[in-house]
C-alpha cells in the first residue's frame, strides 16, 4: 500500500461520503488512489478550488461532519485560502488536503510548488505537513479529531508527492501524539450555580443563542431551557436554528441588520446570557455602551473568547450542551411576565416589513413568499450582500443546521457551492440558496457540478444589477457618490442556467408572478435551478445599526437627514 | 501608556512551524516580541519558549489565551521577577587603547563579569544577570568603544514548586 491510499482508506475509517476536489500534478497519486482502493468515497469534481471549499463547507454546515477538499499544489492549494478563512471564521470542520511537489524541491521554487503551509497559517485551526509516509494515518485521524471537536474549524494537511507515492507498511488506527490539545466539555457546577442565582434575580433577561450552540447540537436542550425559564430568546444571524424562531419566545437575530424587535429587547434587557456567541462588532456596536447596565453572562467553548470583546459578569467554559442542560436543573420559571408581554409587543409593533410596492419587485416579498412555500422548513444558504440580510430576516429557521451563511468572514462567492455541499450532505431533501447577482457570478461556474449530479439546488439570484449593500453605505455616507458598485453587464441568467444540461432558469420581474414562479422552481427535483429575479435597484437594508453606532441610533427606515460616517469595522 | 514588559514562557511540543504560529499571535495583534529564546528541553519532544513583549496588558491576556489554545502549545505562563528568576547573558565587544585597558577590566570586576577573549585592542565580555544589571554595565563601557553586542534575551525559571 502507498500512502495515497493508506490516505484514502483513513478517510474511509472516518466516514468521509465525499471528496470535494479538483485534480493536478502533486494530487495524481491521491486522485489516482481514489480508483485503486476501490473506495466508496464519491469524487465531486468541481469547477474551481474555492467552490470545492464551499461546498465542504455547506456540506458540514447540514450534516455536522467535517468536509473534505482535495487539491493540487501551488494555485490549486492557494485557492482554498478564501473557503480556509470563511470556514476558521464561522468555526466549521473541515479538512484540506494539498498536493505538494516533491521533498527535496521543497523550497527551491519548483512548478507549481507554493509554502500553503505557511500560507494557510493564519486561516486555520491546525496543519501538517507531512514528511514520513508512515505518518500519514495517524495525521488524517488527528486532523479529524482536531477539526471537529472543541471549536471547531479547518486543519489543512500538505502531503508531498513522493510521500504519498511511497510503499509502507502501515498501522491504520495508530494512537493520536496531541500532548497540547485538549477542549473544554463540561461546565464548572459553582460557576453553573452563580449563572442560576444570576438569571433568578433579573427582571429583564434576555438570552442571545450563537453558532456554538448549533454546533454543540444544543438546539433541544435550549428550547427546554428558554421554556422552563419562560425567557425571550434572541440568536445571531449564524445562531438561526438554534431555537425555532416560529417559536412564540423567538424575538429572531440581532445586531446590524437585525429584527427592531431583538435590538428594543437588548436596550432594554438587564441580563444577557450569550450561549456560544462570540459578541461579534456586528452585534455590539459600540462596545462601551452595549448593554451598559445589564449583567454579562457568557457560556463558550473556547476559553480565549472570555472578555475578547465583551468582559462578562459571570463566564462559563463549557460545552453549550452540557452546560444548558446541568444549568436548566438549577433554574425554574422566572416571575417576569411583564416583560414577555413587553417583547411581544415589541415583536407586534415593530415587525420586518415587506413592502409590496405597485410596479417594484422587493427582494423582502420574495423572501418571504419563499418561506411561506417552504415552511420554514428547508436548508437555506445565502451569499454576502443585502439579500443575505433579507433571507436572514424573512427565512425562518426551525431547527440547527438548516443555516449556512458566511458571517464572519463575509466571503461573495460563498451562497450557491455551500448550496451544493449541502445538497450533497441531505440527498433527500431540496436545498436553496439566496443569492445576489455579484456573489453568483464569483462561482457560479458550479453550476456544471450541481448539473452533472442532478442536484436540486434552488439558487435565488435576487438581481438588482448593484452590488447593493456597498451601493448603500454609499448612499447613506458618501452622499450617494456610487463607485465600483454597478455591475452594469450582467448576462442573462435564465440563459446562463439553461446553457447546462439538466438545469432549469426561471424569472419573476413582478410582484405577480412570485408565487406562481417560486411554486414552479420548488416542483423542479430533476436537477438545479436559477430562479432570476429583477428586483429593485435602490433598496435598501433596514433595520439598520450604523456601524460601531449603539443601538439607540437604529434606523427603522431611510433616514430623513445626513449620516455621520460610521466609525465601526467596515 | 499602559504599555509594560511582559515576559512569558511557552512550553511547546517541538515540532516544525511551532515558531511560526507563536510569532503569528503576537505579529496579528501587532504586538513587537522583544526577545526570543527557544530550546529543547530536556526531553526532546517539547521545547521552551521565553519571550519578552511590550504592549497593553488586556491585549497580552487575549495573546496568552491564544497562545494556550494552539495545538502543539502545552502551557503558557507570564512571570515576572518576584515568582522566578530571569537571566540573561550578553557578549559585548570593546576596544581600547592600551591606557584603558584596566579601566575597563575594573568594570568587569565591578560587575563580577569577566573577558572570554582579549587582543592588544579589544576585548569581549560576558555578561551575565538581570537586564538591569546587564543595562547598567553597557551604559558605562559607552566611554569606550563597543565593537559589537550580542544579547541572549531573556531566559527564565519559576521559583520552587511553580512551572515555568
Amino acid at each position: 500500500m502507498n500512502g495515497a491510499e493508506a490516505l484514502i482508506k483513513c478517510l474511509e475509517m472516518q466516514d468521509v461520503e465525499y471528496i470535494f476536489g479538483y485534480s493536478g500534478g502533486a494530487a495524481i497519486p491521491i486522485f489516482d488512489a481514489i480508483i485503486t482502493t476501490k473506495t466508496k468515497i464519491k469524487m465531486i469534481l468541481v469547477r474551481h478550488e474555492q467552490g470545492a471549499t464551499h461546498m465542504a463547507d455547506g456540506y458540514a454546515r447540514v450534516t455536522g461532519k467535517p468536509g473534505v477538499v482535495l487539491v493540487t499544489s501551488g494555485p490549486g492549494a492557494t485557492n482554498t485560502i478564501t473557503g480556509l478563512i470563511t470556514a476558521q471564521m464561522d468555526s466549521v470542520p473541515m479538512i484540506v488536503i494539498c498536493g505538494q511537489t516533491i521533498s527535496p524541491m521543497l523550497g527551491k521554487d519548483a512548478f507549481q510548488e507554493a509554502d500553503v503551509f505557511g500560507i494557510s497559517l493564519p486561516v486555520v485551526k491546525h496543519s501538517y505537513l507531512v514528511k514520513e509516509t508512515e505518518d500519514i494515518p495517524r495525521i488524517i485521524h488527528e486532523s479529524f479529531h482536531i477539526s471537529n471537536t472543541g471549536r471547531p474549524g479547518p486543519v489543512l494537511i500538505d502531503v508531498p508527492k513522493d510521500i504519498s507515492s511511497a510503499e509502507a507498511e502501515f498501522d491504520l488506527s495508530p494512537e493520536l501524539d496531541l500532548p497540547g490539545y485538549s477542549y473544554p466539555s463540561y461546565g464548572d457546577t459553582e460557576i453553573i450555580k452563580e449563572i442560576a442565582k444570576a438569571l433568578g434575580k433579573a427582571r429583564k433577561p434576555l438570552l442571545l443563542v450563537g453558532h456554538g450552540a448549533v454546533l454543540s447540537k444544543a438546539d433541544a436542550v435550549i428550547t427546554k431551557f428558554a421554556e422552563t425559564l419562560n425567557c425571550p430568546v434572541v440568536t445571531t444571524v449564524l445562531g438561526k436554528g438554534a431555537f425555532p424562531e416560529t417559536h412564540d419566545l423567538s424575538l429572531g437575530w440581532l445586531g446590524m441588520h437585525g429584527t427592531a424587535y431583538a435590538n428594543k429587547a437588548i436596550l432594554e434587557c438587564d441580563l444577557l446570557f450569550s450561549i456560544g456567541s462570540r459578541w461579534d462588532d456586528r452585534i455590539v456596536g459600540k462596545l462601551d455602551e452595549f448593554c451598559k447596565d445589564a449583567v454579562k453572562i457568557h457560556v463558550d467553548i473556547d476559553p480565549a473568547e472570555e472578555g475578547k470583546m465583551v468582559v462578562p459578569d459571570i463566564f462559563c467554559c463549557g460545552d453549550a450542551k452540557l452546560v444548558i442542560d446541568e444549568l436548566t436543573g438549577y433554574c425554574k420559571k422566572l416571575d417576569i411576565d411583564d416583560w414577555v408581554a413587553k417583547c411581544m409587543k415589541f415583536k407586534k409593533d415593530f415587525p420586518l416589513r415587506a413592502p409590496v410596492v405597485e410596479g417594484k419587485l422587493t427582494m423582502q416579498e420574495i423572501l418571504k413568499e419563499l418561506d411561506r412555500l417552504t415552511d420554514s422548513n428547508v436548508p437555506v444558504s445565502t451569499d454576502v450582500g443585502q439579500h443575505q440580510m433579507f433571507a436572514a430576516q424573512f427565512m425562518k429557521t426551525r431547527k440547527g443546521f438548516d443555516w449556512m451563511s458566511s458571517g464572519g468572514a463575509g466571503t461573495m462567492g460563498y451562497g450557491f457551492p455551500a448550496a451544493i455541499g449541502a445538497a450533497f450532505g441531505r440527498p433527500n431533501e431540496p436545498v436553496i440558496a439566496v443569492c445576489g447577482d455579484g456573489g453568483f457570478q464569483m462561482t457560479m461556474a458550479e453550476m456544471a457540478t450541481a448539473a452533472i449530479h442532478n442536484l436540486p439546488v434552488k439558487c435565488l439570484v435576487l438581481n438588482n444589477s448593484y452590488l447593493g449593500m456597498v451601493r448603500q453605505w454609499q448612499e447613506l455616507f458618501f452622499d450617494n457618490r456610487l463607485s465600483g458598485v454597478d455591475l452594469e453587464g450582467n448576462p442573462d441568467f435564465v440563459k446562463f442556467a439553461e446553457c447546462y444540461e439538466g438545469a432549469k432558469g426561471f424569472r419573476i420581474t413582478k410582484s405577480s408572478e412570485v408565487t406562481k414562479v417560486l411554486k414552479e422552481a420548488l416542483a423542479y427535483n430533476e436537477g438545479p435551478c436559477v430562479i432570476e429575479a429583477v428586483v429593485d435597484k435602490t433598496d435598501n437594508v433596514y433595520p439598520m445599526i450604523p456601524s460601531g453606532a449603539p443601538y439607540t441610533k437604529m434606523l427603522l427606515e431611510a433616514p430623513t437627514e445626513k449620516l455621520e460616517k460610521p466609525t465601526g469595522s467596515t | 501608556m499602559t504599555d509594560k514588559n511582559h515576559t512569558i514562557s511557552i512550553f511547546v511540543v517541538n515540532k516544525p512551524g511551532v515558531l511560526m504560529r507563536v510569532a503569528q499571535v503576537f505579529s496579528r495583534r501587532c504586538y513587537n516580541i522583544d526577545s526570543l529564546v527557544v530550546s529543547s528541553g530536556f526531553d526532546d519532544r517539547f521545547a521552551r519558549m521565553t519571550i519578552t513583549a511590550q504592549g497593553d496588558a488586556g491585549n497580552l491576556d487575549q495573546i496568552k489565551k491564544q497562545l494556550s489554545k494552539l495545538v502543539d502549545v502545552m502551557h503558557c505562563i507570564e512571570h515576572d521577577d518576584s515568582n522566578s528568576i530571569i537571566k540573561e547573558m550578553a557578549l559585548i565587544k570593546v576596544g581600547f587603547k592600551l591606557t584603558q585597558r584596566a579601566e575597563i577590566l575594573q568594570i568587569v570586576e565591578h560587575f563580577a563579569c569577566k573577558t572570554v577573549d582579549m587582543t592588544n585592542n579589544s576585548m569581549v565580555i560576558q555578561a551575565t544577570g538581570d537586564s538591569a544589571k546587564l543595562d547598567a554595565m553597557i551604559e558605562l563601557l559607552r566611554d569606550y568603544k563597543i565593537i559589537e553586542l550580542v544579547r541572549t534575551g531573556k531566559v527564565l525559571m519559576a521559583r520552587g514548586d511553580s512551572e515555568t
